[in-house]
């Protein structure tokens, strides 16, 4: 089987796994199980837009959370100010688009290496937490919409059908979309990696002064991508609102801007499905154990209902043993294994030939 | 007038603990390249450790600049040995074992100590100027700065140590066919740095308090100002703490804390625009 006829199987793959579940969860599912499985297809978005900046483009974000808050906080904003969703919806997209657009004009123009790169956009995500965390007063307002500081911003009105204020999308409404929203943003992201536009950004990630002597501006396609994965971690973010209807600060917290560099590197770079695997298990494996967190104070149980220690487990084990994470592994194991059998066949083959021979 | 000098004290001591909290991360980078993400952990460990030690009747001067740089340059050096000399040279998997690093320790002291702050009061009083009182324990705190750079200075230049160490930060595999062992001098490195930070949170440890994610507050300062400074640890140190600090400081005088922090942050990321290679990139080159 040649790479091209592989691609469109495992394409072809995702799409049916992802439309059985879109459609046969809400049947079979409690409601509460549909509920936690939408707050996974949501951030199952945003590992998607860091699996795009750093997996393909290249650019080591750290505060990809920086544009999910940002897109939680501008949809909350303009929901209370226009009360109709269509806007509020755009706005969360673009406002953290323009942010991004603005940050990667700096950084990447600014000829900035990697590792500084991280830096900034970890101290990007602590000023706007460090900004938001301390408009707790009633002078903190935009329009009719109150910060609340540290306290959040709780009842955020829920996305409606576009142009019917009344059509509100209800919870197993919000899994549709929020399902939907991310295989959308899966073949996308597939259609836009296979143009020539995601063939020259990931030519930059390989070799940046290669790509630059062949005539592309290595400068330019990192900011369109930065932009991209912005306003696609600030459409997350506006999922986000509404699935919990509320947002505080701590969602440009740094226990945040982790768990995303987590689910990628857990996953894979490079993959996009990858980051999916990982955002899910990474997730479903917080929460249980985060679930049999006991009144009682026995010190293992205390120890393994810790979501940051166990993180940071996974995060030095996946560095240290796995460096490429799982997915691209998975496949080279499958490989491996695949090659050895061929091996077998031929080296089983090799003395019957003689004998004929 | 004394409130010009109040005002001058509170700069100076936003400097001094700028770079009090930043030299071990400034060693760590400006030698190995290695930019630790666990620094404010260290600094966090630091602390309890003295709060620990004052708790089981250590004198509180002995567990602030005795037994907290030990016991954190252990750490250090464990760390190093088992996570860090796997890394060198893949600076961005640094950052991220490190990074991880950093969640694991917040983990483990949050099982540990609780998720609650836990400090101890701050010796030495409170003295008047003019109209005004100020702590006693500032003066203190300036004068550990000083201390500390000082002696790293003398370490750095009139040592056969700081002769090997500058030696193999400029060409580790020189040094390496003189006979150094650059191993060795990395993990010694590491294991100064990470006592160094472990000093810094304990001697801040009265100030701030300690609880498990103290580090935070912590990182993102240091960071920028060894990033601002640029490669020469102690000259980067000194002047980006000292540009750092009086933005910090007046902002905050001016306004509020937290938008001093912002001030000093955004300060920060137009200098590295301006200055990729921190400030002693283009000034100072000579310095050390």
């Amino acid at each position: 089987m040649n790479a091209r006829a592989r691609n469109l199987l495992g394409l072809a793959l995702v799409g049916l796994v992802g439309l059985s579940f879109l459609i046969l969860t809400p049947r079979f599912a409690e409601l509460d199980t549909v509920l936690d499985l939408t707050v996974y297809m949501i951030m199952a978005i945003l590992a998607l837009s860091l699996a795009l900046v750093w997996g393909y483009g290249g650019i080591l974000c750290f505060g990809q959370s920086a544009f999910f808050g940002l897109g939680a906080y501008t949809y909350a904003i303009a929901m209370f100010n226009f009360g109709e969703s269509t806007i509020p919806l755009l706005l969360a997209i673009a406002l953290p688009a323009a942010f991004a657009a603005l940050l990667g004009y700096f950084m990447f123009y600014g000829r900035i290496s990697d590792v500084y790169l991280g830096v900034i956009t970890l101290t990007v995500t602590l000023i706007l937490f460090n900004s938001v965390n301390s408009t707790a007063g009633p002078e903190f307002h935009i329009g009719s919409a109150r910060l609340g500081g540290f306290n959040g911003i709780p009842g955020i009105p829920p996305l409606n059908v576009p142009g019917n204020k009344a059509a509100v999308i209800d919870l197993e409404g919000m899994f549709y979309l929020s399902t939907a929203a991310l295989l959308a943003t899966y073949f996308g992201l597939r259609l836009l990696l296979a143009s020539r536009f995601g063939r020259i950004i990931v030519g930059i990630r390989e070799n940046e002064r290669r790509a630059e002597l062949l005539g592309y501006d290595p400068r330019a396609y990192k900011l369109v991508t930065f932009t991209i994965g912005g306003a696609l971690a600030g459409f997350a973010g506006c999922l986000f609102a509404n699935w919990g209807n509320f947002v505080s600060p701590t969602i440009f917290g740094l226990a945040q801007s982790a768990q995303i560099i987590i689910w990628v590197i857990v996953g894979g770079r490079g993959t996009l499905i990858g980051p999916i695997v990982g955002c899910i298990g990474v997730q479903w494996l917080s929460a249980a154990l985060g679930a049999n967190q006991p009144s009682g104070s026995d010190w293992w149980t205390r120890v393994l209902a810790n979501a940051p220690l166990i993180l940071g487990i996974i995060l030095i084990a996946f560095v240290l043993l796995v460096p490429k994470g799982l997915v691209p592994t998975l496949g080279d194991l499958g490989q491996w294994l695949l090659r050895a059998r061929a091996r077998r066949v031929a080296t089983g083959l090799k003395p019957k030939q003689a004998e004929e021979g | 007038m004394d409130l010009i000098a109040l005002l001058a004290i509170q700069v100076i001591y936003a400097i001094a603990s700028l770079a009090l909290i930043s030299v071990g991360l400034a060693i760590i980078f400006g030698m190995m390249r290695v930019i630790n993400l666990a620094h404010g952990e260290f600094l966090m460990l630091g602390g309890y450790v003295a709060i620990v030690a004052t708790g089981h009747g250590v004198s509180i001067w002995i567990a602030m600049l005795v037994v907290a740089p030990v016991v954190v340059g252990i750490i250090g050096v464990i760390v190093e040995r088992t996570i860090i000399r796997f890394l060198y040279g893949r600076m961005v998997d640094t950052m991220l074992a490190t990074w991880g690093l950093s969640l694991f320790l917040v983990g483990l002291t949050t099982a540990v100590f609780g998720n609650t702050t836990v400090g101890i009061s701050a010796p030495l009083g409170s003295f008047q100027i003019g109209a005004y009182r100020t702590s006693g324990y500032t003066l203190f705190v300036i004068a550990v700065a000083f201390v500390v750079l000082g002696g790293i200075f003398a370490v750095l230049r009139w040592t056969r140590l700081g002769l090997i160490a500058r030696g193999t930060m400029q060409n580790a595999n020189m040094a390496a066919a003189l006979g150094v062992n650059p191993p060795r001098v990395y993990a010694v490195t590491f294991g100064v740095g990470a006592a160094l930070s472990g000093l810094a949170g304990a001697v801040l440890a009265p100030v701030s308090g300690v609880f498990p994610t103290i580090g935070v507050a912590y990182v993102a300062k240091s960071f920028i100002t060894v990033i601002g400074g640029g490669a020469a640890i102690l000259t980067g140190t000194v002047s980006a703490s000292a540009l750092f600090g009086t933005i910090n400081q007046i902002a905050t005088f001016a306004t509020t804390p937290v938008f001093g922090e912002v001030a000093l942050l955004a300060t920060a990321i137009v200098l590295i625009r301006l200055l990729p290679q921190g400030i002693t990139g283009r000034f100072f080159r000579r310095g050390l």
